[in-house]
């Protein structure tokens, strides 16, 4: 067993685990947080991604030991609460989801990938970063519409907090 | 995946102090060793984490001179501005490395150490005849790629770093496998003081490789044109559900123009 410390949307857990308990085991099992998906063994679908300290990983291929002093954000707590968060707007919006098995994790990865492109995002940067990212519905059409809405939507509410 | 007991090594004393446990495994980025555990196709009963020392992080560039930790990741090495600056080649080659997730965790240690077949970053450590640093020693690329999924290192040997010089030209392409991005033939090219050197992985039977036909001929001339009507022969090339062995051989020929052009671009 493994003591593991961490800081999973904004709450400090402690717990005991198996050393073996990958961390989405521990968010979904453990925490109770089953917005986190796993949808293959491969670690190629993507529907666990997670943050981990500010970055965008599978959380089915890592052990909750290996997070322990880290801090997580999941689907749970990507909003602040007072509403959708500008990545879940635009899904919504754009219809970028069918089924939604896949959603969590695109959501996650779009997150990420927004914040990594300050500069803004096109739709070939788009495919190209959703590699890790496997739907079974979509066609990933929308996918790619929610995410460049949401990018541009970013974006410009920076230059409203700014020029505030 | 099989009981494990997790150790998280503060330095690399400790670290080799764990080793000595039967059967323990090092774990970096986990990319492959964690797949690997969950179908219980490795089942080790001590991991160890070596993500946490200091000493196996970070890029250093200074003149001509590159060491890469073995713990960076990709992700690292894809967007590190002295490292672009100095070798573009390698930043591309570790961006196009699996996918954004795999790359904020993966390692170039990680990846050295298991010597996957279709692995880029072999291809781009034997064409810079770049230097694996070790707790033991030093040894170049040559000697340290053993075959497939093999390599120099002894029980509780740790890469510590990968260093080399930076060439006057150097190139990377890929043809990826559209469903895993390993490559189905990847070529890696540089040009400099010492001569041309052409490493191709994702296609020798025995893992990576140099192809001397392709470095006789970018030796007269480093111009992709200079490839042109080049052949290499298909003996000892894979052949799979992918692609066989001929289609191969015309791939390591179509690749290495490809990196010829992005290193002279
Ligand atoms: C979906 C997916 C796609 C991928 N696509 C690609 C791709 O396109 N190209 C590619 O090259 N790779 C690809 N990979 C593999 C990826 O690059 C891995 O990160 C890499 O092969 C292993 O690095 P790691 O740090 O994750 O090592 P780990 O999985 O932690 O370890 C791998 C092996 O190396 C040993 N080891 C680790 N560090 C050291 C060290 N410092 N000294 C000695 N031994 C050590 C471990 O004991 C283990 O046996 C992919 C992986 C996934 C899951
Ligand atoms: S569950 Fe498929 S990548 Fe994690
Ligand atoms: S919406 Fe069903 S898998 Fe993507």
């Amino acid at each position: 067993m493994s003591d593991v410390s961490l800081t999973v949307n904004g709450r400090q857990v402690n717990a005991a685990v198996e050393d073996r308990t990958l961390l989405v085991h521990f968010l979904r099992e453990h925490l109770g947080l089953t917005g986190t998906h796993v949808g293959c063994d491969t670690s190629q679908c993507g529907a666990c991604v997670v943050h981990v300290d500010g970055k965008a990983v599978k959380s089915c291929t890592m052990l909750a030991a290996q997070a322990s002093g880290s801090t997580v954000v999941t689907i749970e707590g990507l909003s602040d609460g007072t509403g959708l968060h500008p990545v879940q707007a635009a899904f919504k919006e754009n219809h970028g989801l069918q089924c939604g098995f896949c959603t969590p994790g695109m959501i996650m990865a779009a997150t990420d990938m927004i914040n990594r492109h300050p500069e803004g995002l096109d739709e070939a940067t788009v495919r190209a970063e959703l590699e890790g990212n496997i739907c079974r519905c979509t066609g990933y059409h929308n996918i790619v519409k929610s995410i460049l809405a949401a990018s541009q939507a970013m974006a410009k509410g920076k230059g409203r907090a700014k020029a505030a | 995946m099989y009981s494990v007991t997790y150790h998280r090594a503060a330095s690399l004393s400790d670290a080799a102090k764990l080793a000595k446990k039967d059967e323990a495994k090092f774990l970096s980025g986990g990319m492959t060793l964690i797949p690997a555990m969950k179908t219980r196709l490795a089942a080790p009963p001590d991991v160890i984490d070596l993500t946490h020392i200091a000493e196996l992080k970070g890029i250093t560039v200074s003149g001509k001179s590159v060491t890469i930790g073995a713990a960076t990741t990709h992700a690292e090495v894809a967007n590190n501005a002295k490292l672009k600056a100095a070798c573009p080649a390698i930043c591309h080659l570790a961006s196009h490395i699996g996918d954004p997730h795999v790359r904020h965790r993966g390692t170039i240690g990680g990846s050295i150490a298991n010597n996957d077949p279709a692995a880029d970053y072999p291809a781009a450590l034997l064409a810079l005849d770049a230097t694996i640093v070790t707790t033991k020693r030093e040894l170049a690329a040559e000697k340290f790629f053993k075959g497939l999924f093999e390599t120099a290192l002894k029980d509780g040997e740790i890469v510590k770093a990968v260093r080399f010089t930076v060439p006057a030209k150097a190139g990377y392409a890929k043809f990826p496998n559209p469903a895993s991005r390993y490559a189905m033939t990847g070529v890696f090219v540089a040009s400099g003081k010492e001569g041309v050197r052409a490493a191709v992985t994702g296609a020798g039977d025995d893992g990576v490789f140099r192809s001397r036909p392709i470095e006789a001929a970018l030796a007269r001339n480093f111009e992709a044109a200079a490839l042109e009507g080049v052949s290499v022969p298909s003996d000892g090339l894979m052949s799979d559900l992918h692609a066989s062995a001929e289609y191969r051989a015309n791939l390591v020929v179509v690749m290495a123009k490809r990196a010829v052009m992005a290193a002279t671009g």
